[in-house]
């Protein structure tokens, strides 16, 4: 009897220090887990902290509008660049929205078969190219063959970097209009490129909007590529034929002169920079989702839950 | 009546032909697209080829001189792998801890911050490489490495080298940061592909949350998981502008990674630097367009694979909803 009792109290004590040590072990694992996601945010917190606190100081009416000064002396600003963004996006949104948008419709509405799939594969590779070797690709096809640095080098190399992503959000948001719009469509006896112009698309515009725009903000930053296509300059935009700045060109290189007031100039330009693309990306998805999960949500992901 | 239909019928078929025909010939421009890329690298770094053949790959000169010209891409080759290497040693664990956290949190405290990682990616490259130059290089030499080449320096050439900050360790680090996102991101989606009732058959048994992810999550997402962390290199190789500013842009044998504290350089760095000033009518732009020949090579390999593992990992996700 006594044997009996004395080992149930072996096995209740061997039983609370497994689990103790389980429980410990679990504990632990949160914590790590959860220091992940914080080490991973300090950055960001940080990067923001400086752009804001750095960039403030050297914003004013002359610095947004002005050409840089001579190298050194912290006068003049950056009219250029931010002009030279705005084209470049404009141009590149020229060409490469329309191809992105075409091709989503491709893939979604005729993407049941082997040339779909082919299609699909490389865009989700193409996607992922360094964005230098699109640029080298812009400099030999129309740099070299026309034998100056063109604004539309830039703006064919950043449409590439769009109209795979394009394609993509356009497809998945094509994909999730229900089925039963295409048949109601078809049962009144509509075209089917009338059926997908006037019902899928206009059922699927925010999404595709959303996918757009977000493009827009990813190579509104993009810098690589401008090296060698439109090289940058000091100069107001003056003809599609000669060299153009932009802002991630003007922070490159400011941060490159060894001078404070260059330094100064170059945490401007990156607020600059930074608002115009975090702009576009928090005002998108606060805009584009439903009220009650707020920005916080991938607005795709909501509306493929609230069909199924 | 037939006559009618017919009629019908064949003004359907040749708006909505031309309709397909334009929306394929799009559809096929990324496949065009990607065929020209690949030929005018070839063609156009053909004279470097020509001139160094196979040894480009292998020697580690770097010399743009006329008339005393030699090209050798082993460096950069190299110093790509190392950062990209060091940048997935931080990032990977860091990524997979973070989607671990995300996939598992209630909603409303993981969306948020799933939300401020993913903002990690819409910070363009080059606020990284001025904020590394700036902010970051600053107190990581003066806290991290300084301290580490005091202890270690003398005896492990790892740690050898005078501490700068624009060095290595500095470059990969900050890749290290660039490539959560992704990973992070396509690493989430993974685990939220296995299947609910896996999860479930882990807690019956009683497993701790820890538990339940080794039991089965971890056994189930495996691949998908290691496709997720080698889309985080593809992206790590392919990164230009925040490694050019701060990997410290060494040439030639200098640029062969030594320490953890030396300058390299890697393909697209070096790429982004030369490129402009280099003269097309020398051997110097071929050099450097066959360079990014390899990244390219280098990226496709290195991407396709990743899709090939993580398409299968979420087509197995479809394939258990539909049973």
């Amino acid at each position: 009897m006594n044997d009996i009792q004395t080992r149930r109290q072996e096995y209740r004590l061997l039983f609370k220090q497994n689990v103790a040590k389980r429980l410990f072990v679990d504990k632990i694992v949160r914590i790590i887990v959860f220091s992940c996601v914080i080490i991973a945010i300090i950055p960001l917190g940080s990067i923001l902290v400086e752009v804001f606190k750095n960039g403030i100081t050297a914003i004013s009416i002359e610095f947004l509008t002005e050409t840089p000064g001579s190298i050194g002396s912290g006068e003049g600003g950056i009219g250029p660049a931010i002009q030279g963004t705005l084209i470049i996006i404009g141009l590149s949104s020229l060409i490469g929205v329309p191809i992105g948008v075409m091709s989503g419709i491709f893939l979604s509405e005729y993407g049941d078969n082997k040339l779909a799939k082919s299609i699909r594969f490389f865009n989700d590779v193409f996607m992922e190219f360094p964005s230098i070797i699109l640029g080298i690709f812009a400099f030999l096809i129309i740099v070299l063959v026309l034998g100056h640095f063109s604004v539309w080098a830039g703006a064919f190399a950043l449409s590439l970097i769009m109209f795979p992503i394009v394609a993509r959000t356009t497809e998945e948001s094509l994909k999730m209009v229900p089925m039963t719009y295409r048949e109601a469509g078809t049962a009144l006896g509509l075209k089917k490129w009338i059926i997908t112009f006037r019902i899928v698309i206009s059922a699927a515009k925010s999404g595709m909007i959303t996918g757009i725009l977000l493009s827009v903000s990813r190579i509104g930053g993009e810098t690589a590529p401008l090296i060698m296509t439109i090289l940058g300059s000091s100069q107001f935009f003056s003809s599609m034929d000669t060299p153009m700045d932009a802002l991630p060109l003007r922070i490159w290189r400011l941060s490159l002169l060894p001078y404070d007031s260059a330094q100064l100039q170059g945490w401007g330009a990156a607020l600059v920079l930074i608002m115009i693309i975090l702009g576009i990306n928090l005002g998108v998805r606060y805009y584009f989702s439903n009220k009650k999960n707020l920005f916080f949500g991938k607005f795709i992901k909501q509306r493929r839950n609230t069909i199924k | 009546m037939n006559k009618v239909n017919l009629n019908i019928k064949q003004r359907k078929i040749i708006s909505d032909k031309i309709f397909k025909i334009g929306v394929t010939v799009a559809g096929a421009y990324v496949l065009v697209v990607v065929v020209l890329i690949a030929f005018q690298l070839v063609s156009e770094s053909y004279p470097v080829w020509e001139e160094e053949g196979l040894s480009f790959i292998t020697k580690t000169d770097w010399n743009a001189v006329e008339g005393r010209e030699s090209f050798g891409a082993l460096p950069y080759i190299l110093g790509t792998l190392t950062t990209s290497a060091i940048a997935m040693m931080i990032g990977v664990p860091l990524s997979i801890g973070i989607a671990m956290f995300i996939s598992d949190a209630p909603p409303k405290i993981g969306a948020p911050l799933g939300f401020l990682v993913e903002l990690l990616a819409a910070v363009p490259s080059v606020i990284y490489g001025l904020w590394g130059l700036y902010v970051f290089r600053i107190y990581f030499r003066d806290w991290f490495e300084t301290p580490l080449h005091d202890a270690f320096g003398d005896n492990i050439w790892l740690f050898s080298g005078n501490p700068y900050g624009l060095d290595i360790l500095t470059a990969s680090v900050i890749l290290a940061i660039m490539i959560i996102p992704t990973v992070s991101a396509v690493s989430r989606e993974i685990m939220k592909a296995v299947p609910q009732q896996q999860k479930e058959a882990a807690y019956m048994l009683g497993a701790t949350k820890w538990e339940m992810f080794k039991l089965a999550i971890f056994p189930y997402s495996k691949t998908g998981l290691i496709g997720a962390s080698i889309l985080g290199l593809g992206r790590a190789v392919g990164e230009t502008m925040a490694v050019t500013m701060l990997i410290g842009n060494a040439t030639g044998l200098g640029a062969i990674p030594s320490s953890l504290f030396g300058p390299s350089q890697t393909m697209s760095s070096i790429i982004a630097n030369e490129f402009v000033e280099a003269s097309p009518a020398s051997i110097h732009m071929p050099a450097l367009i066959g360079i990014g020949l390899i990244l390219l090579l280098i990226a496709i390999v290195i991407n396709v694979v990743a899709h090939l593992l993580v398409t299968r990992m979420l087509k197995i996700k479809e394939g258990a909803i539909n049973n």
